[in-house]
């Protein structure tokens, strides 16, 4: 059977609809599912600018990127042994995050953050903060929340309601463009 | 004179375009906002920003290392 043959050829596929005007504008779904330092930034710094170009903007916080937005005032969460040591081996919050490639015991993060000082580069708190002023979306996984013990109280304020991995294709199939850091 | 001023002069980015966002959201369609930046990328992100948010460029210029930009909301 040749191509031309097939009982679907390109000639007899729909169409694509032309996109409507200003098609583009239909914002970004980001999953943050790491809690590493420098990709906790990068998402942090797109979230914040989609929210200042007006862009509709969602983050999806899951797995190690839940982690990162517990109040700074939880210092342990969970509730058995292991959802515990999981807390304190890797320190929640989204001010201990940790660098993935030398982070020599804290001193990789700190020399960033003094770089970050030194050039008048906002830290991701600040960044966190501006997102949410400008209207974005941070939409907790709950699936990842029962498996790490994290309640919503334990998460910072102004987070919405916990969802699953449909919610977000959701997203996507309403025509945000997906992103995963 | 433009309605509002942002100084984000020393800030890095995405910051200027974050607090000149802060300051157009506050402001009246028509109104003009005055933004200096010493980024080096914000003439292509100011340029991005307008287009993509449907402000209007009005005027930009450059003067010893300083960016100038007017913008009206839209």
């Amino acid at each position: 059977m040749t191509v031309a043959e097939l009982p679907i050829s390109p000639e007899t596929l729909p169409a694509p609809e032309p996109a409507p005007e200003g098609a583009t504008r239909q914002g970004i779904a980001i999953i943050c599912y790491s809690g590493d330092l420098e990709k906790t930034w990068a998402a942090m710094i797109l979230a914040s600018t989609a929210g200042a170009m007006g862009m509709p903007a969602k983050v999806f916080i899951t797995f190690w990127g839940l982690q990162t937005f517990v109040k700074p005032s939880r210092r342990v969460t969970g509730d058995n042994w292991m959802q515990k040591m999981l807390s304190i081996m890797s320190r929640p919050g989204i001010a201990h995050r940790k660098l993935s490639k030398m982070n020599f015991m804290g001193m990789g993060p700190w020399m960033m953050r003094s770089l970050a000082r030194k050039y008048n580069v906002s830290s991701p708190a600040e960044l966190l903060e501006m997102a949410q002023m400008l209207g974005v979306e941070f939409v907790p996984c709950q699936m990842t929340m029962d498996m790490f013990g994290i309640k919503y109280e334990d998460l910072m304020d102004g987070m919405g309601e916990p969802v699953g991995a449909a919610t977000y294709l959701g997203f996507v199939a309403d025509g945000a463009a997906p992103l995963f850091i | 004179m433009a309605d509002q001023q942002v100084d984000a002069r020393g800030l890095s980015c995405p910051m200027p375009i974050v607090k000149t966002a802060q300051a157009v959201k506050a402001m009246a369609s028509g109104q003009t906002v005055e933004v200096l930046a010493t980024d080096a990328g914000a003439v292509k992100d100011f340029a991005a920003w307008a287009k993509t948010t449907g402000n209007e460029m009005v005027e930009q210029t450059v003067d010893g290392g300083v960016y100038r930009f007017v913008m009206r909301k839209k």
